[in-house]
């Protein structure tokens, strides 16, 4: 397991674009749309994209109206226009976040993508896998996997420069 | 009553009339009807925010455009939906009223959208209501209409950016208009640099300034350089209460027409609640021209009823 | 009957003028002496009134009490008990009870059920015309045999202004005092709350002034017209009061009351949607209230009433303008007379002329003073004292008062009425 104080992001980019890479063929996806999930997963999407080239267009999606805390946190404050294709029946779909913890949003990300039609695969990517998953799914392809400290919480801060953010929280809030 | 509106956490609960809120809240709801906004063009116009939870429509005034606005908010935020639509007798008094909620409540619903021909049913019901309720006015009597307010608003927000140097005209009968009453407040609120009322003096409340605006008798002198026009509708009950001797001399003397839109600045955007009376308050061409933005507000209604609805049910979680 | 001595408390008693440290000298029911030393006077009671003030028993020229018909709301015994721990010794009961007090045995009823409550001294109101409904005369010499001390509308509006002459004139040609609430419906039109400024701002159905000033001043030329007797009931402008003034420049024999309430809040007060500020007529402008209270001060309205009107509470649920207006309003009306007081708008023995030598003279009745051999009604009470309005010291069935939960000053500590201690705290 690395520790937080080795986190190099070109180095994170390359293994997270290597392992989609293989991943992408021995599954032989076809034709993929790769989706980003914002903030972060949006910034890492748009160096993945151009670097795997892959040929449809980058897909956007919040998924504030999706989580499952509403009646804990109320409204998301901002929340972006998700920028999905019309039709997403029968196609194969790579997800891009740039920290997995908890796995809600991907939960919430799964269930946004799926009322928009059935897909056929869909294979997650993220730049940093963190300890303190809370269901049952993990990413396929990843960065990095670590372990946080007790009270810490990871971010990426962007667009550019994209930078690792770690900080600290005093209550266990429902995060990413 | 801003107390009413608000929890402890000075959050919003009920939405009731506009007077007693913050430019933050209404900002806030401004904002947050942005999010939504985008959503109806996208193919899934559902998002499962408000599942789970119970809206009741109650109108006991009749309205189609606004109770159908009120029942596809609260779908697109995939809640459960229930209209109800009460005739009011001549006689209806509080207790039917308060029967009629409590029944409700026992089938455990989380908000009531209320219309009513009362001034302060609104309030009453929210003082009423059992604690987890959210209660929504749709226009209560002469007093108030605020998401109405609201989505005029976010319309002008949308074309005009700022509120700060804006000069607004209401045209029409602000007496018995609640929804002039909850724009002025609105607008005054959010810091616009002038509002202005224009109509006979048969159609102005007294004390018609307390309210913040300049009052115009005369369409052609309020009208110089505004930013804005809400023209507001004339009902025909006015002209059997000896209140307007008829329509064609209404038209003649205020009624907007394409000679008198030029007085105002050339950019002017032209804004109607509906349903139009045309050649009474507005000629046609104007009704149907460059200038309206008459189906915007309509599109914006959804939008900002969606936020309006989610903001006050956000605060009846088991946290806060 | 007991002796009473009632020592060393400030008498004010303006009829009799006197406004000093004293004793009060009661025996058979009624008064003995009053600001004497009588050496002979062995008492069964005494009571110390020092530092309290030692005045007659208030006369309440408007006090409804429900009763008959209107049980729910309040009832003989409970109003009176409330009047009894107000200091209020006489009570005018306005004649819109049901049925309505427009027959010799609803006149008797209510004395009837006065003497059951140990309340004897309630005054019924005669209504002017048949059912209060405007259009026959009801039996005005019955009710004044029956025991009827004056006549008035209650609320009810005439339509017919010619049937309003001719029932001051019959009241007239029986020497009976006619009260009259001024209102012209079409211009009051249903309203709810002054048209002004708040009317405006919350949308509410509003009373102009005009409604209530068109009356006073058509009633005052019927008043000259017929040469009744006229008095106006709980007035509430400014222009009201202008013409008032005007009739009594003029010689006519006008009087006038207003509600203790008005005297206090106006529409700036209202708290938005609480019904427990709707009343008729509706609280109106700081410029009204002001020259109400000048008027007491020079005297153009004669009489301050509490105007109780106590309700259920289904009569304030519900949306303002469907709610019944009225305010329950006989326990505050020492303290809130006592406020007046304390603003400089008047004295404290003018304020307590206007609750008992003026009510009294307008009755044309004997009472209203501490003149020897007149019935024996004082009111002691204790000017410092603060007291909070709720459920421990409420004593009526209506609890309908905008002063729900508010700490006042002045509070009785002993009611007399014909020689009898019928309240003590």
């Amino acid at each position: 397991m690395t520790t937080t104080n080795n986190l190099e992001i070109p180095a994170l980019l390359t293994k997270l674009e290597t392992e989609l890479k293989s991943l992408i063929q021995a599954r032989a996806l076809e034709n993929p749309l790769m989706i980003g999930i914002h903030s972060g997963g949006v910034w890492v999407a748009e160096e993945l994209h151009q670097r795997l080239k892959i040929k449809e267009p980058l897909a956007l999606m919040d998924i504030s109206f999706y989580r499952d805390d509403f009646s804990q946190l109320g409204m998301h404050p901002k929340v972006k226009p998700s920028h999905l294709p019309a039709h997403m029946e029968g196609r194969d779909i790579i997800l891009i976040d740039d920290v997995f913890y908890t796995g809600r949003t991907i939960r919430a990300a799964l269930n946004e993508i799926f009322d928009y039609g059935r897909p056929n695969k869909v294979i997650l990517g993220v730049l940093i896998e963190r300890d303190g998953r809370q269901i049952p799914l993990q990413p396929d392809c990843k960065g990095c996997s670590i372990t946080m400290p007790k009270g810490q919480r990871i971010k990426l801060t962007g667009p550019s420069p994209l930078d690792i953010h770690i900080q600290s929280f005093t209550t266990e809030k429902s995060a990413a | 009553m801003k107390n009413l509106q608000l929890n402890t956490e000075g959050k919003l609960k009920h939405f009731l009339s506009i007077e007693g809120l913050s430019k933050e809240v209404l900002t806030e709801i401004l904002d947050t009807a942005e999010s939504f906004s985008s959503m109806s063009e996208q193919k899934v116009k559902k998002v499962p925010l408000l599942r789970g939870k119970t809206i009741v429509i109650l109108f006991f005034e009749n309205s189609t455009r606004t109770r159908t606005t009120f029942e596809l908010a609260a779908t697109r935020l995939s809640a459960d939906v229930l209209t109800m639509n009460i005739a009011t007798s001549a006689t209806s008094k509080g207790e039917s009223l308060l029967d009629t909620i409590r029944n409700l409540e026992a089938m455990h619903v989380d908000m009531f959208v209320v219309r009513h021909a009362i001034s302060g049913s609104g309030h009453f019901i929210a003082q009423n209501a059992a604690p987890h309720i959210s209660v929504i006015n749709a226009g209560d009597g002469q007093h108030a209409h605020p998401t109405q307010a609201m989505l005029d608003m976010f319309t002008i927000r949308q074309y005009k950016h700022s509120f700060d140097n804006l000069k607004v005209a209401i045209i029409g009968d602000i007496l018995h208009s609640r929804v002039a009453r909850s724009q002025i407040q609105a607008l005054n609120t959010l810091g616009t640099q002038e509002v202005r009322v224009i109509a006979p003096k048969t159609l102005l409340p007294s004390h018609v300034e307390t309210l913040g605006v300049t009052a115009f008798n005369c369409i052609e002198e309020g009208l110089k350089d505004v930013d804005v026009i809400i023209m507001l509708r004339l009902q025909k009950e006015r002209m059997t209460s000896a209140l307007l001797p008829n329509e064609r001399e209404y038209f003649k003397c205020f009624g907007l027409t394409e000679e008198r839109l030029k007085l105002a600045k050339s950019n002017a955007i032209v804004m109607h609640p509906g349903p139009i009376n045309r050649g009474v308050e507005i000629e046609s061409s104007i009704a149907d021209g460059p200038q309206s933005v008459i189906l915007q507000q309509v599109s914006n209604g959804i939008a900002v009823r969606m936020a309006i609805m989610s903001l006050t049910l956000q605060s009846n979680g088991e946290t806060l | 009957m007991k002796k009473i001595l009632i020592s060393n408390g400030h008498i004010i008693d303006p009829e009799n003028n006197l406004d000093q440290v004293g004793n009060v000298y009661i025996a058979d029911g009624k008064i003995l002496a009053a600001n004497q030393l009588l050496s002979d006077f062995t008492a069964d009671l005494t009571i110390d009134a020092s530092d309290n003030i030692v005045c007659p028993g208030f006369i309440d020229l408007s006090a409804r009490l429900r009763d008959p018909g209107q049980s729910y709301k309040g009832t003989i015994l409970s109003e009176t008990t409330a009047a009894a721990s107000a200091g209020v010794t006489s009570v005018c009961l306005p004649p819109d009870t049901s049925p309505v007090i427009d027959t010799q045995a609803v006149t008797e009823l209510i004395a009837d059920k006065a003497e059951k409550a140990n309340y004897p001294q309630i005054y019924p109101i005669g209504a002017l015309t048949h059912n209060l409904a405007g259009s026959e005369l009801s039996s005005m010499f019955a009710l004044k045999q029956a025991g009827c001390i004056a006549v008035s509308n209650a609320t009810a509006p005439f339509f017919n202004l010619l049937v309003l002459r001719r029932a001051m004139e019959y009241a007239s040609s029986h020497d009976l005092l006619v009260m009259y609430h001024p209102d012209i419906p079409a211009l009051s039109n249903n309203g709810c709350v002054h048209e002004g400024a708040f009317a405006t701002q919350y949308g509410l159905p509003a009373i102009p002034e005009a409604s209530e000033t068109i009356a006073v001043a058509q009633c005052i030329e019927l008043a000259e017209l017929t040469g009744c007797r006229l008095h106006f009931s709980q007035i509430s402008c400014k222009r009201s009061a202008i013409k008032i003034q005007q009739a009594k420049k003029y010689g006519l024999k006008v009087t006038a009351d207003v509600a203790i309430h008005q005297l206090h809040l106006t529409e700036d007060d209202i708290e938005p949607f609480n019904s427990f500020f709707h009343t008729l007529p509706p609280f109106r402008t700081k410029k009204d209230k002001q020259s109400l209270r000048e008027s007491l001060a020079n005297g153009t309205i004669d009489i301050i009433c509490s105007d109780h009107q106590p309700h259920d509470l289904d009569a304030k649920l519900g949306a303002f303008p469907e709610t019944e207006p009225g305010i329950s309003s006989l326990e505050t009306l020492l303290p809130l007379a006592l406020r007046l007081v304390d603003d400089n708008a008047i004295t404290l023995p003018q304020g307590i002329a206007a609750l008992t030598q003026n009510p009294a003279r307008t009755l044309g009745i004997q009472s209203g003073a501490l003149t020897a051999d007149y019935s024996a009604d004082v009111c002691i009470f204790d000017p410092t004292l603060s007291w909070t309005v709720n459920q421990d010291t409420w004593k009526s069935a209506g609890g309908n008062t905008p002063f729900w939960g508010q700490t006042l000053k002045g509070r009785v500590t002993h009611t007399i009425q014909a020689g009898k201690v019928i309240y003590s705290l």
